[in-house]
């Protein structure tokens, strides 16, 4: 025996998942034997073509779904068989989730959908209210707390649904394409916003199918066919790169 | 054309002539041909390097020919090739010489580049997220690096086609 320390268990451990999604009377397999670790303070990126699964998967990694087959452990403990109730309390206290279609409450303001999220975690609605305000200004949309969810464009939607997911300071944030309505410069504030709570310690699983999004990673896992093909380490280019010959790189002059 | 006629070398031992129809067969018309000139131009260089070894056959009734093959050195150079990201604004044309021609070689297979490849776009992205950030404020710089930015997302796009396709 050494005298070294036991290492914790990943804060989410998939092994084997399967998933199936019934169309019809046909099953349509989703995503066909993933594993994957992902530790506590990671910021990992899912990328792959549309079909290949990245919204099942993270349907599964937050309980959403359940799986066919496989195992899921969040801390080391198996929660692929636990009851909706008990998810729905773990979701509360652990984890955000910005879905796709930017999930809102119809009747209830910007404002509302957000303070509402953190009260009923049992947060006073004073700092309720710091947060939001917070929130949408890094958002830039402190000009649309009373606007209700009717009048947002898709973009500004799903800025809304992440300011919601990330209102309790979760330990893990489960995103699903966040930016994928945006243009460039909304874009940037969200992913500097991601990078400040990642700064912070909140662990987070970004599905994306933007490049710019993916790279803001520290971990791109590269789905294909309901199967991981790709999971690597982002790396800095070196320094002397970021001149304008990492532009170069990129784009013929013509010159 | 080097690495195009390597490639093709490591497959079997080529005549020149046999070498501009293994080109055409393996690209298509979609890829702009060498004539037979510039083939043996790049084989005789590359023979001086030491990457191929010639012999001269002779033929009854006809001039004697050279029948090519490549050396160690050559299947060195080749992989060290295809190992290799592919860089610079003409990625795409280089890149799919490598997916390509990867198929016979047994030297580099499909997925590992195109994995190989997509970690280097992403990487070179991170390098332009980082640019843009010290360039903040100066309009034109943003601009320029928003062109690449955009460039590296249809590198990473079309990657994925190619899976979709080759894979
Ligand atoms: N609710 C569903 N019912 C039937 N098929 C589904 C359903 N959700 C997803 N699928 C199918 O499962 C596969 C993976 O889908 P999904 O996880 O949404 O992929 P992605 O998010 O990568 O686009 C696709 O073939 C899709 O058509
Ligand atoms: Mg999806």
């Amino acid at each position: 025996m050494t005298g070294s320390e036991p290492t914790p268990p990943p804060l989410l451990a998939a092994d084997d998942l399967v998933r199936s999604h019934l169309s019809g009377s046909t099953l349509i397999p989703a995503v066909r034997g993933v594993s994957l670790r992902i530790d506590r303070g990671e910021f990992v990126a899912v990328t792959g073509p549309s079909g290949a699964g990245k919204t099942t998967l993270l349907h599964l990694l937050g309980g959403l779904l359940r799986p066919d087959e496989g195992e899921l452990r969040l801390d080391g403990r198996r929660v692929d068989r636990l009851r909706e109730a008990a998810w729905a309390r773990l979701r509360r206290r652990r984890y955000g989730i910005v879905f796709q279609s930017g999930n809102l409450l119809s009747d209830f303001s910007v404002a509302d959908n957000i303070e509402l999220t953190a009260v009923l975690a049992g947060m006073s609605t004073r700092t309720a209210r710091e947060r939001r305000q917070e929130l949408l200004a890094d958002l830039g949309l402190a000009h649309k707390a009373t606007a209700g969810p009717g009048e947002l464009s898709g973009g500004e939607r799903q800025r809304v649904a992440l300011a919601r997911a990330l209102v309790n300071r979760p330990e893990l944030l489960l995103a699903d394409e966040p930016t994928g309505n945006l243009d460039s410069r909304s874009t940037r504030d969200v992913l500097a916003l991601l990078s400040r709570y990642h700064e912070q310690g909140t662990t987070i699983v970004l599905v994306t199918h933007d490049a710019r999004a993916a790279s803001t990673a520290d971990r791109v896992v590269s789905l294909f066919d309901g199967r991981i093909a790709d999971d690597a380490r982002v790396e800095e280019p070196p320094a002397a790169w970021r001149s304008a010959t990492g532009i170069r790189d990129v784009i013929d002059f013509g010159g | 054309m080097r690495h195009q006629l390597l490639a093709l070398l490591a497959r079997q031992p080529a005549y020149g002539y046999q070498l501009k129809q293994g080109l055409e067969q393996t690209f298509g018309a979609a890829y702009p041909q060498p004539n037979i000139g510039q083939i043996y131009v790049t084989l005789s260089r590359l023979e001086k390097s030491g990457l191929i070894r010639g012999t001269e056959v002779t033929q009854e009734g006809k001039p004697d020919k050279k029948v090519y093959e490549i050396t160690e050195k050559g299947t060195e150079e080749l992989a060290g090739w295809f190992e290799a990201p592919t860089e610079g604004p003409r990625v795409r044309d280089e890149f799919f010489m490598k997916l390509i021609l990867a198929e016979d070689t047994d030297l580099a297979d499909r997925l590992t580049l195109i994995n190989n490849q997509r970690r280097h776009c992403i990487n070179m992205m991170r390098g332009l997220n980082k640019l843009a950030a010290t360039e903040r404020g100066n309009r034109t710089s943003l601009l320029l690096i928003e062109g690449a930015v955009l460039h590296l997302q249809a590198d990473l796009d079309w990657l994925e086609r190619c899976q979709e396709e080759l894979i």
